[in-house]
């Protein structure tokens, strides 16, 4: 393998550092009418009536649609591959606009107008008349008996709940001499911040509704407009061009089937909805708050006997993703730490808040957090290093779990640590660390997270490629795992060049673009699944490329298929690597043969039955000035095992973002609401704390590679692990400061304040309760 | 009505006019009138820096500045770096060459606020320098490889040899 | 494209003067970093604007004849922070507004702007305050000066009187302010950048030449009330008295007996009283170092 494993530059790196990429809004028709949607200002509540009167006086105002108008049609929203099985499929729950409104935010009408200040206008100009109902911010008081309803069909607003039961968790724990570790772990509402917000235009071509989305999955989307209007869908074309980020909120259909629908209300005319920010915090999707309950019974050797964990997930008000959300992160906590005795429960509960949906890291997050933090806590009452807690009780080498099939094949999680360890001087920090006394502390922590790679067995894992061998020796590939920003299709044109053995990744041409109409389907970007998935199809697709080529060069050399290979863009002769002819003269001569002209291509579907875990830890190291109640974070270290890296450059790169995603949701994002109204206080970029420049040291990333079995590149998941570990290594830190056990995140001055107060580390004279 | 005023300037080293509504922003300006559409609107109050662009060498949000302020200015945008032959400025390069770019929705801002931080001659420090980069949000890099970038470039200018 | 009525340019001060006399429903936009933002919110929205930010004469920084610091209104952030004058004699106010927003908010962002607004939160004002700065206003009827803690009415509200065309044309600091005077801001954030001051505290002092007494000290505060405000109290233990560990605790303290911060979603009342008697003392231990003072 020479084509991968190399740090080439992207191939989209020259015109994005141009700024000539386009993304769906450079690429908007003149004369695109505005769509702006009035969004519900009440937490709950059933809209009686819209006056349109005076919003149909501006002048420039082409159109009002309301709730009362839309097609009676529930729809499911989450990119998942759609199911064949009605039980596993999506929840139908929302319509284009919907009259009974279930968060602050909820879209009940739309304004379509020939300039933007017109539509903006006729939004405001729009009265609503509401009937109010009581609402439910909270996961544990929407789940008590006479809590307002969301959905009828959910009593109790639980849209699911499952469990976990491995050996006998009562009994357990009744042997003598455990020591139990208790804690409730509370993780915030985040959003994926992607700089571009999402936004679509759509028109009418030839009888079918074309929409430009920023999207990253088209194919899906297809069928969620299709389905939302009632229409076939082969009526429905996606094109997807480059996008600004998506981080999970674009794996949902957000606003395709709403601009879809608008354009058939003008006579197919071009129709644009560009969400705002603030649109983009409140009336996408945002990530799951999940509130956990664990506790775990150590022996006082530092064993685990027996863990119950309970997990509570703030769904908001559509099932969007749902329940796979928690899923998730229930099932991350016997295979973390696996124990003998185990009581897992996860519910799934509906607010009056934002939709949750996918979001980097899909629970893992939350999850790791919880884990982790209890984790630490239980090495602190054994009296353990944390490090040697995990040593002795997380997932051992050649662990197999029997529903996804995975193997820990090579003991990854200790690898990680160690190399993490060795490069932040943990056991040196550790116990310099233990002497700060003063304001000022500083302290050490890690976390440990594992990740699957791709949905299966949950879902369809599929990957589909077609590859054209151009006359110039080149080749187009066209898959439709999507390029959003991670670098997708540099890997694929590095793995297409590896398989089929051509001369450099530049000969490979990648369609970025996905259209339905003409991309192989695909499901998408999600769930950290492109290289792997991708992987697969592309092996297949360039063997049998490959097997055409080298036929049709039979023809012509008269030398036996099997005697034949490809390697640096020629045709060779296996004995003694003797050149037969280059891929251009083949494409050409085969091409402008007069007696047998053939275009060769290939195309091919690979059905995915295999996952792979792939593993990672984070070390932190912090500073606490403690009368401040602030955090600097001074060092921070990832180190991931995804397998063998196809392009280490772009790896870094990935695990990056990821780090600081992650310090984020340790230290300063959260998305907060008003109780009183169930209003949304901060969803712009300056009062929702996104980290800056000035937030992060210098982020640091390794690797240990040990090739994936499955993958036909030995790779796996790097997409979404990076997001995992960060937070609660940054809370295992300040416990190790400061002597604090936080259970809260972000752990932001607010927390501190509170908890340092709690602790005694802090004291105010003047304050009343003192 | 729509008032309109006819603005001159210099955009990317070329005198222009046009007619221009008096309610637009830059942004509307540069991307609805004159297609510069690196140009990237992500938030439109000035938060996120996606917008920004260097007018009279500063760097500005052009999404809160009012487009006939452009007046007797001179622009410049991403589209203006590179030479008329294609080929990449020394901090476009450094951008490719450190893995800088993922999705490529901040980079035109960055980049432009890096043209200003590259034209002071200045050699500033790793506090400094993050200070200075610090009005473009980005969600991909965590900024690490876009630091790397900005420090490489300003060295490899300063004719210094760079200690990441 | 934002909402906006009409737009009016002016082209010197007694335009917009006479802008403002004809149209007195009109926003005077300076950078429009804020007021472009609320109209896009709806709340400006619709409304007619006069444009003064081309203005070049309101722009810079001078020494008067006598040696007063005059900083034009329209001076953005950025150009305060580099002026030799705001370094030599007043450097604490070229730090403060350098920790507005973000370089490019700093480029676009006018002191003016900063104080017309009437916001308790601006990084600008405790530091005027701090130095008991002059505001000037140039109207129909002349020039008007009045001291910065006069010029606050309420939040949101200054004493600005559109009715005599009044627009703010530059803020002073008198030489008796600075001389001999060194000051810090800290700035209290939820992060680094891009930031809206929680709580914003900055301190002067004063040494007397032995530097062993506090000649005079003044602090003030942004976030501790609905407008920012000095803390008399503090003032009034440190005045007069020797440089002293227990007298940067006592000035802290004493901060409670001055302000007034409320309960926000942004911070609580509590916690800013809390950080407001640590900012305090470290604002005073900075300025006296810088001063040339050691304590005791």
């Amino acid at each position: 393998m020479n084509k991968v494993g190399k740090s080439e530059a992207r191939i989209d790196g020259y015109d994005k550092a141009t700024g000539r990429t386009k993304y769906y809004e450079d690429r908007m028709p003149a004369g695109t009418l505005y769509v702006r949607i009035k969004h519900a200002e009440k937490a709950h509540a059933i809209v009686r009536s819209i006056n349109a009167e005076a919003a149909l006086q501006i002048p420039g105002v082409v159109k009002v649609l309301t709730c009362f108008d839309v097609p009676d049609i529930p729809f499911p929203t989450a990119g998942h591959p759609w199911s064949m099985d009605p039980g596993h499929q999506d929840v139908a729950d929302r319509k284009l606009l919907n009259t009974h409104v279930r968060y602050w935010g909820d879209d009940i009408a739309v304004v379509i107008a020939d300039n933007e200040v017109d539509a903006v206008q006729g939004v405001r100009a729009l009265t609503v008349e509401y009937e109010e109902l009581p609402f439910v911010l909270d996961v544990q008081k929407a789940m008590e008996d006479g809590a307002p309803l969301l959905h009828e069909r959910f009593p109790n607003n639980i849209l699911k709940h499952t469990q976990n039961r491995l050996g006998d968790y009562q009994s357990a724990i009744k042997e003598e001499g455990l020591l139990k570790v208790e804690g409730w772990y509370e993780t915030p509402t985040v959003q994926h911040c992607h700089i571009e917000n999402h936004g679509c235009y759509a028109y009418e071509e030839n009888g079918r509704i074309v929409v430009v989305s920023s999207t990253q999955i088209p194919h899906i989307i297809r069928r969620v407009v299709g389905q939302a209007l009632g229409r076939p869908w082969g009526d429905i074309r996606i094109i997807k061009p480059y996008i600004g980020g998506g981080f999970g909120n674009k794996q949902d259909a957000l606003y395709e089937p709403l601009c879809a629908w608008c354009t058939t209300q003008v006579g197919g005319r071009c129709v644009r909805i560009d969400c705002s920010r603030e649109e983009t915090f409140v009336s996408n999707r945002v990530r799951h708050a999940i509130r956990f309950h664990i506790v775990t019974w150590l022996r006082k050797n530092g064993t685990i006997a027996a863990r119950k964990v309970e997990c509570f997930s703030n769904q908001g008000a559509y099932a969007s993703h749902g329940h796979s959300i928690v899923a998730k992160a229930m099932g991350s906590f016997h295979q973390h730490y696996p124990c003998p005795n185990m009581e897992c429960d996860s519910y799934t509960v509906f607010t009056n808040k934002p939709a949750a949906g996918a979001m980097r890291g899909y629970g893992m997050p939350q999850a790791s957090f919880a884990d982790e933090s209890n984790i630490d806590d239980c090495a602190q009452t054994v009296g353990m290093d944390p490090l040697e807690f995990r040593r002795l009780n997380i997932m051992p080498d050649g662990y197999k779990d029997n529903f996804s099939g995975n193997v820990n094949y090579f003991d990854s999680f200790r690898a990680c640590m160690k190399k993490g360890a060795e490069i932040i001087d943990y056991e040196r920090k550790r116990k310099e660390y233990a002497c700060d006394s003063g304001s000022v502390r500083r302290g050490i922590g890690l976390a440990t997270f594992w990740y699957n790679t791709a949905v299966y067995p949950i879902s369809l894992e599929t990957s589909s490629n077609r590859m054209l061998l151009n006359l110039d020796g080149t080749v187009t590939m066209q898959c439709g795992e999507t390029e959003i920003g991670q670098g997708a299709d540099t890997v694929y044109a590095q793995m297409t060049a590896e398989a089929l053995g051509l001369k450099s990744y530049k000969d490979v041409h990648v369609i970025s673009c996905q259209d339905t109409d003409i991309t192989p389907t695909g499901l998408g970007a999600y769930a950290s699944r492109q290289t792997y998935v991708a992987g697969f199809s592309i092996q297949q697709t360039a063997g049998l490329l490959k097997e055409k080529i080298l036929k049709y060069a039979c023809e012509i050399t008269q030398t036996a298929v099997s005697d034949m290979d490809i390697e640096e863009g020629c045709i060779v002769r296996k004995d003694d690597r003797q050149i037969l002819m280059s891929l251009s003269e083949l494409a050409m001569t085969a091409q402008y043969n007069p007696v047998h002209s053939e275009h060769i291509t290939a195309e091919s579907t690979f059905t995915i039955r295999n996952n792979a875990y792939s593993f990672g830890c984070t070390f932190a190291e912090v500073e606490v000035d403690i009368e401040m109640c602030k955090t600097k974070l001074i060092r921070i270290v990832n180190v991931h095992d995804c397998g063998r890296l196809i392009n280490p450059a772009l790896a870094e790169a990935q695990v990056h973002g990821g780090m600081s995603m992650a310090i984020g949701y340790g230290l300063s994002e959260q998305l907060i609401f008003d109780e009183k109204t169930g209003r949304p206080l901060n969803n712009n970029l300056l009062d929702y704390k996104l980290s800056t420049f000035m937030d992060h040291p210098n982020l640091e990333a390794y690797f240990i590679e040990n090739p994936e079995p499955t993958s036909p590149f030995g790779t796996k998941a790097l997409g979404e692990p990076p997001a995992c570990s960060g937070a609660p290594a940054i809370r295992n830190a300040i416990l190790n400061a400061t002597g604090v056990a936080i259970n809260k995140n972000p752990i932001n001055p607010h927390i501190l304040f509170a908890e340092f107060s709690r602790a005694g580390l802090i004291s105010d004279p003047w304050k009343e309760e003192n | 009505m729509s008032q309109y005023k006819v603005v001159h300037c210099n955009i990317n080293g070329k005198n222009v006019e046009k007619a221009v509504d008096v309610r637009a922003s830059l942004t509307d300006m540069l991307r609805n009138e004159y297609h510069l559409t690196s140009v990237k609107k992500g938030c439109e109050v000035g938060e996120c820096g996606a917008c920004n662009v260097l007018i009279d060498g500063e760097a500005f949000n052009s999404c809160i500045y009012l487009a006939v302020w452009a007046e007797g200015k001179h622009i410049r945008t991403l589209e203006g770096l590179a030479e008329p032959d294609g080929r990449l400025s020394d901090i476009q390069q450094a951008f490719i060459e450190e893995t800088a770019i993922q999705c490529g929705f901040c980079t035109p801002g960055f980049i432009m606020t890096a043209v200003e931080i590259l034209e002071a001659n200045k050699l500033y420090t790793d506090d400094e320098l993050r200070k200075l980069l610090s009005g473009h949000l980005c969600r991909c890099t965590g900024y690490e490889n876009i630091f790397r970038a900005v420090k490489k470039t300003m060295y490899n200018r300063l004719g210094k040899p760079i200690d990441f | 494209m934002y909402d906006i009525k009409a737009l009016y340019e002016a082209e010197s001060i007694e335009h917009a003067v006479s802008l403002r006399l004809e149209h007195p429903d009109a926003q005077i936009i300076a950078g429009g970093s804020d007021v472009l933002v609320q109209i896009r919110e709806g709340r400006r929205a619709g409304k007619e604007l006069i444009s003064i930010y081309m203005l070049d004469e309101m722009r810079g920084v001078s020494l008067d004849d006598d040696e007063n610091i005059r900083i034009g209104s329209l001076t953005s952030f950025s150009h305060i922070t580099r002026d030799p004058i705001i370094q030599k004699y007043i450097n604490v106010l070229g730090e403060a507004v350098d920790m507005v927003g973000s370089p490019q908010i700093r480029n676009i962002g006018t002191i003016g702007g900063n104080t017309c607004n009437g916001v308790t939160s601006a990084d600008s004002a405790s530091t005027l305050h701090a130095w008991e700065a002059i505001v000037e206003l140039t109207g129909k009827n002349g020039v008007r000066r009045m001291p910065i803690k006069d010029f606050y009415i309420k939040a949101g509200t200054v004493d600005i009187r559109a009715d005599e065309g009044e627009i703010q044309t530059a803020i002073l600091i008198p030489k008796s302010s600075y001389e001999n005077t060194y000051g810090h801001y800290i700035k209290y954030g939820m992060r680094n950048a891009m930031e809206i001051a929680s709580l914003g505290c900055s301190v002067n002092v004063r040494l007397s030449d032995d530097k062993k007494t506090v000649d005079r000290c003044r602090i003030a505060y942004g976030v501790a009330g609905p407008v920012p405000m000095r803390a008399p109290s503090a003032e009034a233990v440190a005045n007069g008295e020797n440089v002293s560990e227990t007298l940067i605790d006592e000035f802290a303290l004493a901060v409670l007996n001055d302000i007034n911060p409320r309960n926000s979603w942004r911070a609580s009342r509590d916690f800013r009283l809390h950080i407001a008697v640590q900012m305090a003392k470290r604002c005073l231990l900075e300025s006296i170092k810088k001063a040339g003072g050691v304590i005791q």
